[in-house]
């Protein structure tokens, strides 16, 4: 609600803003190790098991790193479509 | 008596340890308690400068940890207020003169006749710093609202916590109140938001700061600066009193002032 009121009535740019996305990003990184392209494959092996399993679509999940204070967490978030069909 | 040891450390440097260090030592020494600062960058000695006792030394820290003398003559009483002390850092010798357990050491033999120990930590994340936390009771990790000092700071949150000291306190240095009206600079709140720690306090980017080095008085003894106000405040939550972070944003309109951090308490 601040940051709406702030920018409402604010015409100038927010290079705070930017500053800040640009930090949350390189903090997730150097707290937990993981490269963007570390992260890229985290996903796309976490995709290979989750198939084995599950139909889902891939265009409509979301697997991300979120701060919650001074701890990280992965969040993966994937529509189930429905069960693989088995052929017995 | 037994002295509490606080670390001043920030990873990035040039970011006002020093200044840190000098004001909250004279704020608590001003406040009647038994304060001794240490400055624990060997090599690059300033903390001496920042308080205006560079003529004085004749014994540093190098000297009472080697033994070359008493520790009682390597701190030097400071001008302007009688229970504040200065342990200066050598100069010409190299930061693996004194070991993480010299520091200790030291400063348990300094605890009985002190209320506070205030260590100023070199930059980085060498010897220099180890040394500097090593004794700590709790510590303190400076920052300005500005990317790479904000990186660093996180850094060194870590490896505090790795360490196993315990969670630093955050003190935010430099914050130009007009620049995060225009926001054109991180807000306290976008810095605590990033670092997730306690906030300690807020100084004010004030050009006082500048004077007051420049003739090696403390800021925190002035008593209409801004910076000054918001290091006493800083040296009375150090002592566990609870005091409200300063309005930084006089004359912004309302709008501003509303959606600003420094109402919001902490």
């Amino acid at each position: 609600m601040d940051n709406l009121i702030q920018r409402l009535f604010s015409k100038r740019s927010s290079s705070a803003d930017t500053a800040k996305d640009r930090l949350r990003l390189v903090l997730i990184n150097d707290r937990t190790d993981l490269s963007g392209a570390a992260m890229e494959n985290l996903k796309d092996d976490l995709l290979e098991v989750l198939s084995r399993y599950i139909q889902f679509d891939p265009d409509r999940m979301e697997i991300n790193i979120t701060q919650d204070g001074r701890q990280q967490r992965l969040i993966a978030d994937i529509p189930i479509a429905g069960p693989i069909s088995r052929k017995y | 008596m037994s002295a509490k040891v606080i670390t001043i450390t920030s990873g990035k440097g040039g970011v006002g340890k020093t200044t840190a260090t000098a004001n909250i030592g004279a704020a608590l020494a001003n406040s009647g308690q038994r304060v001794a600062c240490i400055d624990a960058d060997i090599g690059l000695r300033n903390l001496d400068v920042v308080m205006g006792l560079e003529n004085r030394i004749v014994y540093d820290l190098v000297d009472a940890v080697e033994g070359r003398c008493r520790l009682n003559q390597a701190m030097i009483k400071d001008k302007h207020i009688p229970n504040l002390f200065l342990i200066p850092s050598a100069q010409t010798r190299d930061k693996t003169a004194v070991s993480p357990s010299d520091m200790i050491r030291l400063c348990e033999e300094l605890r009985p006749d002190l209320d506070w120990i205030v260590i100023d930590s070199p930059a980085g994340i060498e010897r220099g710093f180890k040394n500097a936390i090593a004794p700590a009771d709790q510590i303190i990790v400076i920052t300005n609202p500005e990317v790479s000092a904000v990186r660093d700071a996180d850094r060194i949150i870590g490896i505090v916590e790795a360490e196993e000291k315990g969670t630093p306190k955050l003190l935010i240095n430099r914050l130009n109140p007009e620049m995060v009206r225009q926001n054109n600079m991180l807000s306290a709140d976008d810095v605590v938001d990033l670092l997730a720690i306690h906030l300690l306090g807020i100084v004010p980017e004030d050009k006082n700061v500048i004077i007051s080095t420049n003739k090696g008085v403390p800021i925190a003894l002035d008593g209409k600066s801004p910076a000054g106000q918001a290091y006493r405040n800083i040296a009375r939550r150090i002592q566990g009193e609870e005091v409200p972070l300063m309005d930084l944003d006089k004359g912004g309109s309302f709008f501003n002032r509303l959606s600003s951090v420094f109402g919001s308490g902490d």
